[in-house]
C-alpha cells in the first residue's frame, strides 16, 4: 500500500469518526479526549505538588477553562483566515517583542513580560504561534519543496525574534520558536543536504552563542555536564530531581506520597520539574502511560497534518504538533538529566498560564485544520 | 491563494506524508530515549537513589540529657539548671560572617562584650557547632528574631538548660562550675555521649563526678524539609537524665566557717570523722562560679587572675603549706608505734638542739627551752626540741612510713577535681627530683613540719579525722549519694577506709590526751577556745613563709603581711565520741592558736549545737 493508499484509508476512517456534532463544532474528538485526559492528570499531579493547595488547583483549572475555550473559539477560523492572519501577527508579536526590551518589566532578573495594565503579557508566547505560522505561509506560497532563496527568507524571519527572544533573556522561549520556524521547514520538504548544511552552521555558531550567552545559562550547560560540582547550586535542581525520579521505583511512592516533592527538597516542583514529581509518586508505570499519552497527541496531529487538504494546513498543524513534542523531551530531558536545565514547561501538566494557553490555542488551530478542510471537501 | 494542479497538490501531499512518518520515527526514537533513561533512573539505580532520599529527609538527631542537680546534707539546692534563650550562630552555614552579625545587631542589641565571647567561644568550637552571640535573650528579643529569622539561615534561638550557682562564691571551690566543651576536652571524651551536650565540668565537684552528673544522650529520627526544619519525629530514645548528686556538705557549716574567715585569707576543712563525709570545704576569698558558665568576659577573668588575694585559687584542696607543728601528734605517735618514744621518756629542751658534731642550732620555739619534757607536754606546748630529738631517732626513713599511713603525700581521692598530692619528703624523693643525698638535719625540719614538708589543709582534716577514730582512716568524699530523679532509690557512694597499726591501742588515747590538753591546760596552746560544752583535742601550728636566718628572730609586727607565718589549726570533738574533724588555715594569720582555732571551734559549735561565747582575746604566745 503505498503512502498515498494509506492516507486515504486514514481519511475515510478519520471522516467516519468525525461526523456530526463535534464536526460541526470543528473539535476533533480524539484529540479532545487525549487533551482532556493530559489536563486532568495534570490537576491531580498540581494538586500533589502544590502541597494540597486547592487554590492552587482553582487557578489551574480557571486557567484551563480560559485555554479551553480559545482552543474551541480559534477552532472555529477556517485555515485560510489563518493564513491571511500570519504576517500581520508576526510583525505585531515583533513590535511587541521590541516593546518588550525597552520599557518590559524584569521578573525574575529577565525582561519578559509587558505591562499593560490589568494584564500582563508575554509577547514571546504569541511568537510559538505567529513563527510557524508565518514561515508555513511564505513556503506554501510556492510549491513545496522551497527553492534555497525561500529557505533564506524563512530562516531569517525566523531568527529575528528568536534573537530578540535570546536577549531578553529567555532561552527556553528561544529554543521553541527556532524549533517551531524550523520543524515547518523540514515539513515543507526542507532538502537533507540543508539539513546537513544547517547543522553545519548550528555546529560552526555554537561558540559564537557560547560567547554570547549569560553567565547563568553557561553555568547551566557545566552543572549539567557535571552535576555534583555544584551540589548546592544550580547542580541541586538536577541532583534532587533524579533523586525524585529514582527513587519512585516501578510503581511509585504513590500519589501524595512523594518524599523529595512534598518536603521541598525538590525546587520548582509544581512548574518546570514536575515531571519528577510524577516519576516520584508514580513511578515508571505512570511516566511510561503519560509519555503514550503524549504520543497519542502527537500522532493524532501528525495525521491530521497528513490528512489536511493543502499546504498551509498541513505545515502548520505539522510544525505545531512537532513543537509540542519539542515541549515534552526538552523538558523530560532536563529533568531525567539527558539536557540542560532549560526554562519549559511540561506541555499541559505544568503549573502556569501562559503556555498552556498558546498550546491550546495551537491545538485549536490544528483541530481548525482537521474539521474546515474536510466541511471544503464536502 | 496559489492554484495548483491536482498532480502537483498530489506530489505536495506525497513529501508532507513521507515528511510526517519520517518525523514520527523520531519522535518514537526521542520517546525511547527517555524510557530507556527512566529504566536506568527508576530501575537499575532505584536502590542508589531510594537510600539518598532517605538520607535527605531522615535525619538523626542527638537529644541531651538534663544535668543533674546538686544538693547539699539538708537538702539546699546548690547547683541547678535554668532554662535561658540564646542566639547562636553555626559559622559553616553564614556566608558572611560580620555582615550576619552586624545585620542581627540591627534587630537585637549586641554589645562589645557579646562580640569578644563569640570571638572567643569561636576558637574553640568544634566543627559544625554553632557559638552563641547572645546570651538571656527575653521573650521580647525572641519574637523579634522569629520574625526575621528567614533572612539568617545558621542563625538559631536555642532554648539550653544554663547551670546556675544559687549560693556562688559560698560553694565556687567545692562545686566547681560547668563550662562550653572545648577542643582539648572534646579529645578527652566519647563524643557521641556528649552528642547535643554544650556543658561539661570544669573542675572541682563537677568534674569529678561528671559521669554521674552527664546522663546518657537519646536520639530522635526525625523527618526534615530541604531547609532542615523538623516536620515529625519518627523515632526516639529518650535521653536519661544525669543523676541529682546528695553531698554530705552542711551549708549551715560552710558559712560558718567562711563568716570565721570573715576577710581573711585561707582555707577551713570539717569532716564527719565517723563516715569521712566532707561537711565544710571552704577557700576564701572565693569568686562567682556563674560568670564561667558561658564563658567569662576576659576583663572580668583578669582581674580574677591577677588580684593579690588569689580568689581562683582552691586553698583547700590545691593549697599546699608546710604543717608546722601540726604534724606533732603524728610524729609523737609514730615515736610510740615504734619505740623511739614512750609515756615516761623525756627530752630536755635547752631552746634549741644540735646534732652531733655540727654547730648549727635548731632552736625551740621557746628561747629559754621547756626543761625536762615528756610527749604529752610536748604536745600541749610543742615543744620543737622534743620532735627534733625523736625525729633525729626515728630517721626519714621510718618518719616517712608512718606518716604515708595519715595520708600525708598523697592525694585524698577526695571527689572534687585538681587535688593536690603535699610533698612528705623521702631520701628517694630527695635523690630523685634534687639529686641530693639526704642530710640528718632535714630529718629534723620534717619532725616540726616545715621545710619542703607540704599538706593541704584537706590532707590535715583528713589526718585529723583518721586520729579522732583511733587509726580508721577513711578517704573522703562530698557526694553521699545519687539518685535519678523521680527514682525512689539512692545509690550511695562507697566509703573506702583502712585501719592504721600503731601496735597498742594505748598509743592512740596518749595521742589524743596530749591533744586534748592542748585545748584543756593552762599551758596549752589553744587554752582560748574551751568550751565547758563538749570536749575539744586539737593542735596549732605555725607554717614558716620563710625561714630566719640563724641569728635573727621572727617579730610578726616587723614582717610584711604576706611574708608573715601562715597559722594552722586541727581540731576533732568531742574527744569521747568524736563527730567532726577540722582542719583551718589562716594566710599570714600569725599564730594558730589565737587566729585559726576560734574559726575551728566557730564551725564545731554550729556543727554540735553549742551556743557558748568565745571568751576575749588576750595575749598568746607558742606554737
Amino acid at each position: 500500500m503505498g503512502i498515498k493508499a494509506l492516507s486515504a484509508q486514514l481519511n475515510i476512517e478519520a471522516e467516519a469518526a468525525n461526523v456530526g456534532l463535534f464536526q460541526r463544532l470543528h473539535l476533533d474528538i480524539p484529540l479532545l479526549l487525549a487533551l482532556l485526559t493530559l489536563c486532568g492528570f495534570g490537576l491531580l499531579v498540581v494538586y500533589s505538588a502544590g502541597d494540597q493547595d486547592f487554590t492552587i488547583v482553582e487557578r489551574q483549572l480557571a486557567r484551563l477553562l480560559l485555554a479551553f475555550s480559545l482552543m474551541g473559539a480559534i477552532a472555529q477560523v477556517p485555515p485560510r483566515i489563518l493564513r491571511q492572519w500570519s504576517l500581520g501577527l508576526y510583525l505585531f508579536g515583533v513590535a511587541m517583542l521590541m516593546a518588550v526590551l525597552l520599557f518590559g518589566d524584569i521578573g525574575k532578573g529577565a525582561q519578559r513580560w509587558l505591562d499593560l495594565g490589568v494584564l500582563r503579557f508575554q509577547p514571546s508566547e504569541l511568537l510559538k504561534l505567529a513563527v510557524p505560522m508565518t514561515i508555513a505561509w511564505l513556503l506554501s506560497l510556492r510549491p513545496l519543496p522551497p527553492r534555497p532563496a525561500w529557505i533564506l527568507l524563512a530562516v531569517v524571519l525566523t531568527l529575528i525574534p528568536v534573537l530578540l527572544i535570546a536577549k531578553q533573556p529567555d532561552l527556553g522561549t528561544a529554543l521553541l520558536v527556532v524549533s517551531a520556524g524550523v520543524l515547518v521547514m523540514f515539513m515543507a520538504g526542507l532538502s537533507w543536504w540543508m539539513i546537513g548544511g544547517l547543522a553545519l552552521i548550528v555546529t560552526a555558531v555554537t561558540p559564537v552563542i557560547w560567547f554570547l550567552m549569560h553567565d547563568y545559562q553557561r553555568n547551566r550547560i557545566f552543572t549539567f555536564l557535571n552535576p555534583e560540582s555544584d551540589p548546592l547550586g544550580t547542580g541541586y535542581h538536577i541532583i534532587q530531581s533524579q533523586i525524585a525520579i529514582g527513587s519512585g521505583g516501578i510503581s511509585g511512592k504513590g500519589w501524595l506520597n512523594g518524599t523529595q516533592s512534598h518536603l521541598e527538597f525538590l525546587p520548582e516542583r509544581h512548574t518546570d520539574f514536575i515531571f519528577a514529581v510524577i516519576g516520584e509518586e508514580f513511578g515508571f508505570a505512570g511516566i511510561v502511560a503519560l509519555l503514550a499519552l503524549y504520543l497519542f497527541i502527537i500522532i493524532r496531529g501528525l495525521l491530521i497534518a497528513i490528512n489536511s487538504q493543502d499546504s498551509y494546513g498541513r505545515l502548520l498543524a505539522g510544525g505545531l504538533t512537532l513543537v509540542f513534542f519539542i515541549y515534552v523531551f526538552v523538558n523530560t530531558g532536563m529533568v531525567t538529566g539527558l539536557l540542560p536545565v532549560v526554562g519549559v514547561p511540561l506541555p499541559l501538566i505544568s503549573y502556569g498560564g501562559t503556555s498552556m494557553v498558546t498550546l491550546l490555542i495551537g491545538f485549536g488551530m490544528i483541530m481548525g485544520v482537521e474539521t474546515h478542510l474536510k466541511k471544503s471537501i464536502r | 491563494m496559489r492554484l495548483t494542479s491536482l498532480e502537483e497538490r498530489q506530489r505536495e501531499q506525497r513529501l508532507v506524508t513521507s515528511r510526517a512518518l519520517i518525523a514520527g520515527v523520531f519522535v518514537c526514537a526521542g520517546l525511547l530515549l527517555l524510557s530507556v533513561r527512566l529504566l536506568h533512573l527508576q530501575v537499575d539505580r532505584h536502590e542508589h537513589f531510594s537510600v539518598l532520599s532517605m538520607e535527605n529527609r531522615v535525619k538523626i538527631q542527638p537529644v541531651p540529657p538534663t544535668r543533674g542537680l546538686i544538693y547539699d546534707a539538708k537538702g539546699v539546692l546548690l547547683a541547678d539548671n535554668n532554662p535561658t534563650f540564646s542566639l547562636e550562630i553555626t559559622i559553616e552555614k553564614v556566608d558572611d560572617l560580620s555582615a550576619t552579625i552586624d545585620a542581627l545587631a540591627q534587630l537585637i542589641p549586641i554589645d562589645a562584650n557579646d562580640r569578644a565571647r563569640f570571638e572567643r567561644l569561636k576558637r574553640q568550637r568544634m566543627r559544625f557547632q554553632s557559638v552563641p552571640i547572645r546570651l538571656n535573650l527575653t521573650p521580647k528579643e525572641v519574637a523579634r528574631f522569629s520574625v526575621n529569622g528567614y533572612r539568617f539561615p545558621g542563625v538559631d534561638v536555642r532554648a539550653e538548660l544554663i547551670r546556675t550557682y544559687p549560693l556562688g562564691a559560698a560553694t565556687a571551690h567545692v562545686l566547681g562550675y560547668v563550662g562550653r566543651i572545648n577542643e582539648r576536652e572534646m579529645a578527652q571524651i566519647d563524643t557521641s555521649s556528649y552528642a547535643g551536650t554544650h556543658f561539661i565540668g570544669k573542675g572541682g565537684l563537677e568534674k569529678a563526678h561528671e559521669d554521674v552528673l552527664h546522663g546518657k544522650v537519646g536520639y530522635q529520627q526525625v523527618e526534615v524539609n530541604a531547609r532542615g526544619r523538623i516536620l515529625r519525629t519518627l523515632e526516639s530514645t529518650p535521653p536519661i537524665s544525669g543523676q541529682d548528686v546528695f553531698l554530705s556538705l552542711d551549708l549551715g557549716l560552710q558559712k560558718a566557717a567562711l563568716e570565721g574567715l570573715g576577710n581573711r585569707r585561707g582555707a577551713v576543712v570539717a569532716i564527719d570523722p565517723r563516715d569521712g563525709s566532707v561537711l565544710a570545704m571552704v577557700s576564701n576569698p572565693s569568686f562567682d562560679p556563674n560568670l564561667f558558665v558561658e564563658g567569662i568576659s576576659g576583663k572580668d577573668y583578669n582581674a580574677l587572675l591577677h588580684s593579690p588575694d588569689k580568689p581562683l585559687f582552691d586553698r583547700a584542696a590545691r593549697g599546699q603549706y608546710p604543717p608546722g607543728s601540726t604534724v606533732k601528734p603524728f610524729i609523737g605517735l609514730g615515736g610510740l608505734a615504734t619505740g623511739f618514744s614512750s609515756a615516761h621518756k623525756t627530752v630536755f629542751c635547752s631552746g634549741a638542739f644540735t646534732l652531733p658534731g655540727q654547730s648549727h642550732r635548731f632552736r625551740c620555739w621557746r628561747k629559754g627551752g621547756h626543761g625536762a619534757i615528756d610527749l604529752a607536754k610536748a604536745i600541749t606546748e610543742s615543744c620543737d626540741v622534743y620532735f627534733y630529738s625523736l625525729a633525729n631517732q626515728m630517721g626519714i626513713d621510718r618518719l616517712h612510713h608512718f606518716l604515708t599511713q595519715f595520708g600525708f603525700g598523697a592525694r585524698t581521692g577526695i571527689d572534687v577535681a585538681g587535688e593536690l598530692a603535699g610533698l612528705l619528703p623521702s631520701r628517694e624523693w630527695k635523690e630523685r627530683i634534687r639529686k641530693q643525698r639526704w642530710y640528718p638535719g632535714e630529718t629534723l625540719i620534717v619532725g616540726i613540719g616545715q621545710g619542703s614538708f607540704l599538706a593541704t589543709p584537706l590532707q590535715l582534716a583528713v589526718a585529723t579525722a583518721a586520729m579522732a577514730n583511733r587509726g580508721h582512716f577513711i578517704q573522703p568524699r562530698l557526694a553521699r549519694a545519687s539518685r535519678f530523679p523521680g527514682a525512689a532509690n539512692e545509690t550511695l557512694f562507697p566509703i573506702i577506709s583502712r585501719q592504721i597499726n600503731v601496735g597498742n591501742a594505748n598509743y592512740w588515747n596518749q595521742v589524743i590526751s596530749a591533744m586534748t590538753q592542748v585545748v584543756e591546760s593552762p599551758r596549752g596552746t589553744a587554752k582560748r577556745i574551751r568550751t565547758p560544752e563538749y570536749r575539744i583535742a586539737g593542735k596549732t601550728g605555725t607554717s614558716q613563709v620563710f625561714t630566719l636566718g640563724q641569728k635573727q628572730t621572727y617579730n610578726a609586727a616587723k614582717t610584711p603581711e604576706r611574708m608573715r607565718d601562715h597559722a594552722l589549726f586541727i581540731a576533732f570533738a568531742p574527744v569521747d565520741d568524736p563527730r567532726i574533724a577540722v582542719a583551718v588555715l589562716v594566710e599570714n594569720g600569725g599564730h594558730g592558736g589565737s587566729d585559726a582555732a576560734p574559726v575551728a571551734r566557730r564551725v564545731m559549735d554550729v556543727y554540735l549545737g553549742a551556743t557558748t561565747p568565745l571568751p576575749p582575746e588576750e595575749a598568746t604566745d607558742g606554737d
